[in-house]
């Protein structure tokens, strides 16, 4: 994450300061919020954190030589076994190695995360920036659109929209979440569009004849592009902690797919006599969602410090 | 008000329509047959499904039975399950749980929340407003689901080996006490919130003219801190309260599975396998309408709290 940050601002930067009035403002906006995230603890633990997590989502084979999508790797002669050499974290109620499941465990949850998050900002991001801007009819009709999904409880509507599917992967859940998630995204960016709409520049870009399009994407979507990634930041968090909520439920992710969701559902019927199978992959994903939600901190102080 | 109050109500109208057409069309697409679901193993009757198809309106096209439905709904019939007890019936029951654990979590997330960021707010800067500040951070990542089962290890089975019973970990049976733990669990992340709102909104108040007159007048810090800061400060706070309710109620089920407490949220995921159409439905909107009359007494305790803010 802390990379994607660095080049836009870089590109926003040479793309603000081509604009006549605001310009020096918006850019230093960005390079100021790099300069400032760099030296903030909170970041850069978050940072280091999440890091580490990717390279664990992305190579789990680099950190435990048992594979736990072979079946064959699970002892059930070895099941609850305590913490041990051989077993870090102990075994499971089917004699399986815990430390490896949960960090095969890490890519599904980090995919619906990413996944979920990317679809919620550019959906939401895109009827936002069209609804601020185009305003009258369009804009009314997708905000109500949008306030009946406010009023649905989000994690019962992701149990529904997962219902009609009867299979649930990561795909089926980014789909009942985003579903859900979009109209905040949605509110967001329309708030901040109509903020920027009336700014100077976006006036001078019209006398000088800039399409419609060319307003929306050149001079309004960086101004208001911000709130939009700091509310996406905390919302990874968060879908990550749905993912395994829906597939405790036994709606989300299903056997033999490896969810830490799925693994505190099995270790709750043994859980007071053998607490490791469920405690290890609470930790991670709790360890996950902290570091999301401290680097969401951490950029919204960047980019707002009103907000502080 | 009373117009404005009418002028809220009537515009909650297409809210509420959406939402339950959104919710009928979802539980309408769910695969499988209820009627044969019904039966079980054994082979039904033609005759008597043909009967019991026709009974439950399912021949009719989806808007049809979304009328019939939405028409009862209006006369306060909410239609039977296949089993034949009326959804009504059916719902007071669950949705008494589900009301004890929300109110349950409301009132441990305002006296927590709000004592916490009052606390951090009068202390800004020290250690204890750093430490109660990182706590929050930390409450905000823990989901539900882990609290839940930290929780009741801990305070329930530990506890309770060490001699000390305090919390029953499953179950209704206990009364308001058995509420205690779950409600503590379902608010976590809303104390989190809370605490941070109040010290920010109160921090802010603090800085505001009027409370460095109430100060140069001499008034006592308890009053000018409970009386001109505290309640010029929580309207953002009876907002997110308000929110919020609909927001526990809704969020409940992972709670409830838990601690086996058989609310709503419980009702639902069995309905849902079941595919009954009415309680799915019927659950819903009772929870969207909650979620609308919430922010109604939200926006109209504002001019309690805020004498400046007048309707119409």
């Amino acid at each position: 994450m802390s990379d994607t940050i660095a080049p836009s601002a870089r590109r926003r930067k040479h793309g603000g300061t081509a604009k006549p009035p605001k310009a020096p403002k918006a850019a230093s906006l960005w390079s100021d919020a790099w300069h400032d995230l760099r030296h903030r603890p909170l970041f850069i633990g978050s940072a280091v954190l999440i890091a580490a997590i990717l390279v664990i989502a992305a190579f789990p084979g680099l950190f435990t030589s048992v594979d736990p999508l072979n079946a064959a790797s699970c002892d059930l002669a070895k099941a609850r076994q305590p913490m041990s050499g051989a077993h870090f974290f102990g075994t499971d109620n089917l004699g399986c190695d815990v430390y490896a499941r949960t960090l095969y465990g890490a890519r599904n949850s980090i995919v619906v995360g990413l996944s979920t998050t990317i679809v919620t900002a550019v959906v939401g991001g895109l009827v936002g920036l069209v609804a601020g801007f185009k305003g009258g009819a369009v804009d009314t009709l997708f905000s109500r659109i949008t306030e009946i999904f406010f009023a649905i409880p989000s994690i019962l509507g992701a149990l529904l929209i997962l219902a009609v599917f009867r299979t649930g992967n990561v795909w089926t859940v980014t789909l009942a979440l985003a579903v859900l998630a979009w109209p905040m995204t949605f509110r967001i960016m329309r708030a901040a569009v109509i903020t920027a709409k009336s700014q100077d520049y976006v006036v001078a870009a019209r006398a000088l004849g800039a399409s419609a399009p060319r307003i929306m994407f050149r001079h309004i979507l960086p101004n208001a592009v911000a709130p939009v990634i700091v509310v996406s930041t905390i919302n990874l968090g968060t879908f990550i902690a749905a993912e395994a909520g829906l597939s405790f439920l036994g709606v989300g992710l299903r056997s033999p797919d490896i969810s830490w969701g799925l693994m505190i559902s099995d270790a709750r019927e043994r859980f007071l006599e053998a607490p490791a199978p469920l405690l290890f992959p609470a930790l991670f994903l709790s360890l996950t969602v902290l570091a999301f939600i401290m680097l969401g901190d951490a950029v919204r102080d960047a980019l707002d410090p009103k907000l502080r | 008000m009373g117009r404005y109050i009418i002028r809220r109500l009537i515009q909650a109208i297409p809210v509420l329509l959406g939402a339950t057409l959104l919710i009928y069309a979802i539980v309408f697409a769910l695969p499988g047959d209820p009627i044969a679901a019904l039966a079980g193993e054994k082979r039904m009757d033609p005759n008597i499904v043909a009967i019991l198809r026709d009974q439950y309106h399912l021949n009719d096209p989806f808007i049809v039975q979304y009328w019939y439905y939405l028409t009862g709904m209006f006369g306060g019939d909410f239609g039977k399950t296949f089993a034949g007890v009326p959804v009504t019936d059916l719902m007071a029951g669950k949705f008494q749980v589900t009301i004890n654990l929300a109110v349950t979590a409301l009132v441990l997330e305002a006296v927590i929340g709000i004592g916490l960021g009052l606390y951090a707010a009068l202390r800004r800067g020290r250690p204890a407003d750093s430490l109660i500040l990182a706590s929050t951070l930390v409450l905000i990542s823990i989901p539900t689901l882990v609290t839940g089962f930290v929780l009741q290890l801990l305070l329930g089975v530990k506890l309770k080996t060490a001699g000390i019973d305090l919390f029953p970990i499953a179950g209704v049976t206990e009364g308001w006490r058995s509420y205690l733990l779950p409600g503590f669990v379902l608010a976590g992340v809303s104390i989190a919130y809370l605490t941070r709102l109040t010290r920010t909104s109160l921090a802010e108040t603090l800085r505001a003219d009027y409370i460095r007159t109430a100060v140069a007048k001499g008034l006592p810090r308890r009053r000018v801190v409970g009386r001109h800061a505290l309640r010029n400060a929580l309207i953002p706070l009876v907002t997110f309260l308000g929110a919020d309710l609909g927001t526990l109620m809704g969020g409940a089920v992972i709670t409830e599975t838990i601690f086996n407490l058989p609310g709503i949220g419980q009702q639902l995921f069995s309905s849902v396998h079941l595919r009954e159409q009415s309680v799915v439905v019927g659950i819903v909107t009772v929870l969207v309408l909650v979620y609308i009359l919430a922010n109604l007494v939200v926006d109209l305790l504002y001019a309690v709290l805020d004498p400046r803010i007048r309707y119409e």
